[in-house]
């Protein structure tokens, strides 16, 4: 058995242990470890697009509400029919498993049809398009009644476990290192690298970047899912550009195109507004210096230790 | 129809905000070739300055009222070649990713700085100029209306004399037409580009100004959807285009506010995007822009 595998069999074995000892830990532990993993996946996710890409997506809190809103309305609307008064736990699992993938392709969906026109901009242009989409999902969510309206949906069972959280988590990480060190993968590297070059070896840079994009939509959605079955209340004012900046921080303070950075990013960055919980109010300023200072000093991301390993795509 | 004629005086008054905000990202666009997100926080910084030098001068006055603007430009003026020189001017080699994400760190750092310094409850902007409501038939054109028009085309047409008139003028088209070229025949880059970006944010704190007139309630994240709206004018028109932006100010203003007084009015926001994603696709270059090919 390949050694990515392997960890993958690990990690999920590992998610099953502290699932079960889950009891013995406080559970304000439990509860930042969960925020943790929900991080881990969309930055590991929106990493693929923005860092080994090397496009600049603003939009993903868009995609993760899509996914929030549309597993939460399964677990609302059709799960006491399916699931019936007292549903095993077995059950209950599966059924949370079919919601959070419903919501993901429901995501990855929203991916393909944003990706399809905007992805054949650049640059600036391509930030402000996803931002632009994120925002309309946002206003669309804000005017459709069923799902609540700028009240968003309350009353979401709390299906989601310290076990889901870490298995997609893993499940996220497992499937971006390998789509992008497989032979296909490394087309990813090579739209980031020069677009032009690539499209010259008979590379199609579009549908790689709409396969990025599609695959990183689609975690994103289930990232929501397993945070509305956490938080149990989602609004639209909750996934607003404001989210997206936090997972594009996380992405850049970690490195972009550096999945071990960006995990160890996403944890730091969960971890700091908690430990920073007196200075709250300056949570956001410090945020933006660190994006100005590293972009100055650091363009490669604080965690990155293979220095000059590839040279940034310059123009 | 004198419901239609009050809509379009609605709509070109918002629309020549826009316009103002759309200038100060075209022309740093043609000059630097990139998207100052900051651009929407100076002008949140300009209503701001505005709010707070009118306690220096007689209410509803003429003359307070236009000095009030005067030193809310200047001051943002200032603060527009200061970001530029700390933030901006070290990453110009460097590729324009980096400075993207900077331009969205400076635009975090004015908006959460301003809501410790300023507080992030809205504020009631005062009342700078006397005001006074023409009826005529059943349209009511209040004065503030007429004046945001006036200050806004005067803006525009010292803009284009600025620009087609001047040295430093001739300077900024030269810049953006090659950079490269415009550095041989003895252009100083830097000075240009300060200059650039100090005009443009002038005009961002008189449009932050004339909209705090418009909707008096001003807080540190009221620049981010006129922002963006004025981006988008700034796409529709051409980027980089100066008579572009002004008219993608004014399409955009009157479209959203015939769409604010129709029943889809809660899609209002919505609409200036799905505006942006259209041109993208089907005119990328904008309406007055010229298209050119890329070279490889």
């Amino acid at each position: 058995m390949p050694k990515p595998h392997l960890a993958l069999l690990a990690a999920l074995a590992a998610a099953g242990v502290i699932a079960r000892c889950s009891g013995l830990i406080d559970p304000y532990y439990l509860d930042v470890l969960t925020i943790i993993g929900i991080n881990v996946i969309l930055a590991v996710s929106l990493n693929l697009v923005n860092g080994y890409t090397g496009q600049f997506s603003l939009g993903h809190a868009g995609f993760m509400s899509v996914g929030a809103y549309l597993s939460a309305a399964v677990s609302l609307f059709l799960g006491p029919r399916l699931l019936g008064p007292d549903p095993s736990a077995l059950g209950q699992g599966l059924f949370f498993l079919g919601a959070l993938l419903a919501g993901g392709l429901a995501a990855a969906a929203a991916g393909w049809v944003v990706g399809i026109p905007s992805l054949r901009l650049r640059g600036d242009y391509l930030a402000i398009v996803t931002l632009a989409f994120g925002e309309i999902i946002r206003v669309v969510f804000q005017n459709v009644d069923a799902l609540g309206g700028a009240l968003g949906l309350n009353g979401i069972p709390p299906y989601t476990t310290i076990f889901w959280v870490l298995a997609f988590a893993a499940l996220t990480i497992f499937t971006v290192t390998c789509l992008v060190h497989s032979t296909y993968g490394r087309g990813f590297l090579a739209v980031h690298d020069d677009e032009i070059a690539a499209a010259a070896v008979g590379l199609n840079p579009t549908r790689y970047k709409i396969v990025a994009f599609v695959v990183s939509a689609f975690f994103a959605g289930i990232a929501g899912g397993l945070y509305g079955h956490f938080r149990l209340t989602i609004t639209p004012a909750g996934f607003d550009f404001t989210k997206s900046i936090e997972i594009v921080v996380m992405v850049i303070l970690g490195g972009m195109g550096n999945t071990p950075g960006v995990i160890l990013a996403a944890i730091l960055l969960t971890l700091l507004p908690e430990l920073l919980r007196p200075v709250a109010e300056y949570r956001m300023i410090i945020y933006s210096l660190l994006l100005i200072v590293l972009m100055i000093l650091r363009p490669q991301g604080l965690f990155s230790l293979k220095l000059g390993r590839r040279k940034p795509a310059g123009d | 129809m004198s419901e239609f004629f009050q809509q379009s005086l609605n709509g070109l008054s918002l629309g020549a905000i826009y316009a103002l905000i759309a200038l100060g990202y075209t022309m740093v666009y043609g000059v630097l070739r990139f998207i100052n997100f900051a651009h929407a926080d100076v002008f949140m910084v300009g209503a701001f300055l505005g709010y707070y030098l009118a306690k220096l001068v007689p209410a509803a006055s003429l003359w307070g009222g236009l000095a009030v603007m005067a030193g809310a430009m200047v001051g943002c003026a200032l603060l527009g070649i200061l970001i530029e020189r700390l933030a901006y001017r070290p990453l110009r080699r460097g590729p324009t990713l980096n400075v993207l994400i900077t331009a969205i760190g400076v635009s975090l750092l004015l908006e959460y700085s301003g809501q410790l310094g300023f507080g992030a409850a809205p504020r009631t902007f005062p009342v700078l100029f006397p005001q006074r409501d023409l009826r005529i038939g059943g349209l009511v054109i209040s004065s503030t209306q007429v004046l945001v028009i006036v200050v806004a085309a005067a803006l525009l047409l010292a803009l284009q004399g600025i620009v087609h008139r001047t040295r430093i003028g001739t300077a900024m088209r030269a810049l953006s037409l090659n950079a490269t070229a415009a550095q041989l025949v003895g252009i100083n880059t830097d000075v240009v580009i300060s200059f650039t970006f100090g005009l443009g944010s002038a005009l961002a704190a008189a449009g932050g100004i004339l909209y705090a007139m418009n909707y008096p309630s001003i807080d540190p994240l009221m620049g981010v959807m006129p922002g963006l709206k004025a981006f988008v004018a700034a796409v529709l028109g051409g980027i980089g285009n100066i008579p572009g932006a002004a008219l993608g100010g004014l399409i955009l203003g009157l479209v959203e506010t015939f769409v604010a007084g129709s029943p889809w009015s809660t899609y209002k926001d919505a609409i200036a995007f799905g505006v942006l994603i259209v041109i993208l696709l089907c005119r990328p270059a904008g309406l007055l822009g010229k298209f050119t090919v890329e070279k490889v």
